[in-house]
Formats: C-alpha cells, sequence, structure tokens
C-alpha cells in the first residue's frame, strides 16, 4: 500500500479538489476521523464542519462542507458534498454574525416549529466558524 | 408602380420574420453557453455519486436496500425529461418516439406504465397521446432549480418504495455536440451493478451511523442528482437545438427572398419592357 490515497472533493456545483493525499481528516456523522491510506471501504454521512486533507508532501488544505456523504474505498477516497466551500474563502465576520442571528433565534425560540431549522443553521455558522478558526491558528 | 406589390409585401413579411428568426437565434446561442456552463458545473458531482452507488451496488451488503433489489415487472414507470417550449426542432419528438419504442416493448409483455413529466411539451404530448401520467412539473425555466423536481421524483421513489412500480427509467435528451443530441434512456431503478470486475470477493462497506438511514439518504440523493443532471443537459440541448432550428429558418428566409427577389425585378422588368413597346408602338402609329 502507498503512501497516498486519490481523494475527490465534489460539490453539488463544483469540483473542488482532485490529487492524491496522505491524509483526509472530516467530521463524520458519529465523530471525526481521519483516512489514511489502507483505510477499510467505509461509507459515512457528514457533518457541517471542515473536511482537511495533507496533500503530497504535507502541504494542507482545508474545506468546508454542509453536510453530505464519506467513502472510503481501497484506491480512492471520495466527498459528495451538498454545498463545499474553500475555508480560506469563507468570510469570518459574516460568519460570526450568522451563528449570533441563529443564537438570537434559538434564545427567541417558542413552540418546537422550527426548532429543527434553527438548530441546522446554529450547526451550520458553527462549523463555519470552526473551519475558519483552524486555519487562523495555523 | 402597381406591378409586383403583393410580392414586395411578401418580401418584407418574409424579411420580418428572418429577423426575428435570426434574433432568436443569438438568444438561444448565448443561453447554450449558459446551459452549458450549468451542465459541466453539476458533471463531476453526478460522476462521482454515480460512481459511488455502482461500488454499492456490486458490494455484498448485510442490509439489501429496497433499490438494490431486482423484483418481477409489473409496472414501470418513466420520468420523461422535455422542453417547455416548442421551436427547438425535433428535439422533443425524437426523444417521445424513443420513449414510445421503450413503452411498446413493456407493453408487448403487458407491463403498465407511469409516466412522470418533466416540461410543458411532455405534458401536453402525453394528455393528447394518452398515457398515466402521475407527476407533472413544467415552467422550470433556463436555471432549472433541484428543489422544483424534487417533489415530483419524490412521487415515483413512493410509489416504488410501495411497489406499485417496479422499474423506474429517466429520458431525456443528452448533449453530443452543439450539432448533434441524442435521447437517451436510463435505468435508475434498481440499480445496476457497474462491469468493474475487480471487485470480485465479498466485501462490504463500514457504514456510519448504520446501513438504513445512510443509504435512503444517499440512494435518494443519487435519484435526485441523475435526474437534475437530465434537466439540466435537456435543457442545453434545447438551447442548440433552437440554435440550429433558428438558423435554419433564417437561412431559409434569405433564400426565399432571394427567389422572391427575382420574380419581382422579373415582373418589373416585363412590366417595363412591355410598357416601351406601347410606347413605341403608339408613337409609330401616329
Amino acid at each position: 500500500m502507498g503512501t497516498t490515497v486519490q481523494c475527490d472533493i465534489v460539490s453539488c456545483e463544483e469540483q473542488l479538489f482532485s490529487g492524491s493525499v496522505e491524509l483526509v481528516i472530516a467530521s463524520g456523522e458519529s465523530g471525526d476521523l481521519g483516512i489514511a491510506p489502507g483505510h477499510a471501504a467505509l461509507m459515512t454521512s457528514l457533518k457541517p464542519g471542515p473536511v482537511r486533507v495533507v496533500k503530497e508532501g504535507g502541504e494542507e488544505e482545508v474545506f468546508y462542507v454542509t453536510g453530505g456523504y464519506l467513502e472510503v474505498q481501497p484506491n480512492v477516497v471520495t466527498v459528495l458534498s451538498d454545498t463545499a466551500q474553500r475555508a480560506d474563502h469563507i468570510d469570518e465576520a459574516a460568519a460570526l454574525e450568522a451563528k449570533a442571528e441563529a443564537e438570537r433565534e434559538f434564545a427567541n425560540l417558542k413552540g418546537d416549529m422550527d426548532y429543527d431549522r434553527v438548530a441546522l443553521q446554529l450547526a451550520e455558522a458553527t462549523a463555519r466558524l470552526r473551519a475558519v478558526q483552524y486555519i487562523r491558528r495555523k | 408602380m402597381a406591378v409586383g406589390k403583393e410580392i414586395r409585401n411578401q418580401i418584407s413579411s418574409v424579411k420580418s420574420t428572418q429577423k426575428i428568426t435570426s434574433a432568436m437565434q443569438m438568444v438561444a446561442a448565448s443561453k447554450m453557453r449558459k446551459a452549458q456552463e450549468r451542465m459541466s458545473q453539476g458533471k463531476p458531482y453526478a460522476e462521482k455519486i454515480r460512481a459511488v452507488v455502482s461500488h454499492l451496488a456490486n458490494a455484498t451488503p448485510e442490509y439489501h436496500h429496497l433499490y438494490l433489489k431486482d423484483r418481477d415487472v409489473k409496472r414501470v414507470g418513466y420520468i420523461v425529461v422535455s422542453t417547455d417550449r416548442g421551436l427547438c426542432g425535433g428535439l422533443n419528438v425524437n426523444l417521445f418516439k424513443k420513449t414510445l419504442a421503450d413503452m411498446k416493448t413493456w407493453a408487448d409483455q403487458e407491463v403498465e406504465v407511469d409516466i412522470c413529466a418533466v416540461g410543458q411539451k411532455a405534458i401536453s404530448f402525453f394528455k393528447s397521446y394518452g398515457g398515466n401520467v402521475v407527476a407533472a412539473v413544467s415552467g422550470l425555466g433556463e436555471e432549472p432549480s433541484a428543489h422544483e423536481l424534487i417533489g415530483s421524483i419524490k412521487v415515483m421513489l413512493d410509489a416504488y418504495d410501495e411497489g406499485k412500480i417496479d422499474r423506474l427509467y429517466v429520458v431525456y435528451n443528452e448533449f453530443v455536440t452543439t450539432m448533434t443530441q441524442q435521447a437517451e434512456l436510463h435505468q435508475l431503478l434498481p440499480l445496476k451493478a457497474s462491469g468493474e470486475e475487480e471487485l470480485q470477493h465479498h466485501w462490504d462497506y463500514i457504514y456510519e451511523p448504520d446501513a438504513k438511514a445512510l443509504l435512503d439518504g444517499l440512494l435518494t440523493r443519487f435519484i435526485e442528482s441523475q435526474v437534475y443532471q437530465g434537466v439540466v443537459e435537456n435543457a442545453a440541448c434545447e438551447q442548440a437545438a433552437r440554435m440550429i432550428a433558428m438558423k435554419a429558418a433564417t437561412d431559409n428566409a434569405g433564400e426565399m427572398i432571394n427567389e422572391l427577389q427575382l420574380v419581382y425585378n422579373k415582373a418589373r422588368q416585363a412590366a417595363i419592357t412591355q410598357e416601351i413597346s406601347e410606347i413605341v408602338s403608339g408613337a409609330a402609329a401616329v
């Protein structure tokens, strides 16, 4: 087994990434997971959050996805995301604003009518921030 | 001059038609570029999800999803993707021909057919031709959104879940080049395994969180993405076909104008000649 694996990240709108990578880290439905070359075949749904890929040579790239699916095959890792962005294209101020907005709505929530929608909004905004802050830290 | 008035009128009416068709041709050309762009943007996703799902069909899972099982065929469903507007050559006609030919093979086996019509042309065609249209959606415009489609796709998927239909096909025009569009029929359900023979041994995915919820979501997404891609591709075909049809119409109008102009000139010449000979013979008589 080699030290790299082919990885493709696509969203409904475009192909974001395609190339050989050393490691893929994504936030799966039941927790973050790291995929290294030689991983067993796996399929999982993704939560909103950052997807990090370590490219051949150690360079890192971060993408933000709003959910989707991750498939691992012996020779290819595929991320099918609903919508995805390169994390450095995310506007941090806008993400903060969205999070504050969602939290405000959360606080003012009456009944449970919109609970799911607002919870989703909040999760997305938080995830987007996580992606931005990860880049900052580096 | 009284002569050739009718011909002159005819020429001017053909000229104004030509102006319209050439304008439509240019509009279609610019819309086609946008539609093509949209088509190529969606392609990677559609291709990847198709690859993932065909891997899945090759696997030997512990959990057999409904969409992966072959059933006895008693009733089949078609999603027919057509355009909303006409004036695009034989695009829709070819598509309907292909669909009807396929339906006939089922009818011969006494299998009934349900139709989901996408686009105004398909709706009115099956209304007049007859056919059990269970879902219809039209007015998607130049930028079809997946949201508008989901409803009618769900009707067909529900019918499949409940066992009302045992096969599901999608028919749309595939964009080969600007000059050629090909009516294509694909089987959506049950999913067919790809021909890749490298994965012959028994294997299965590790599913997270659990297989059923995951596959439900993924396979529904797959069907939606395939139909959406079909609609987007059909939209690009529509503009391309319209552009070609309007170019042909403009060229024909040009030819017609030339011919009429010739007839008109001849008539005028004849009238002048006649007048001169009348004058000459009149002068000779004096």
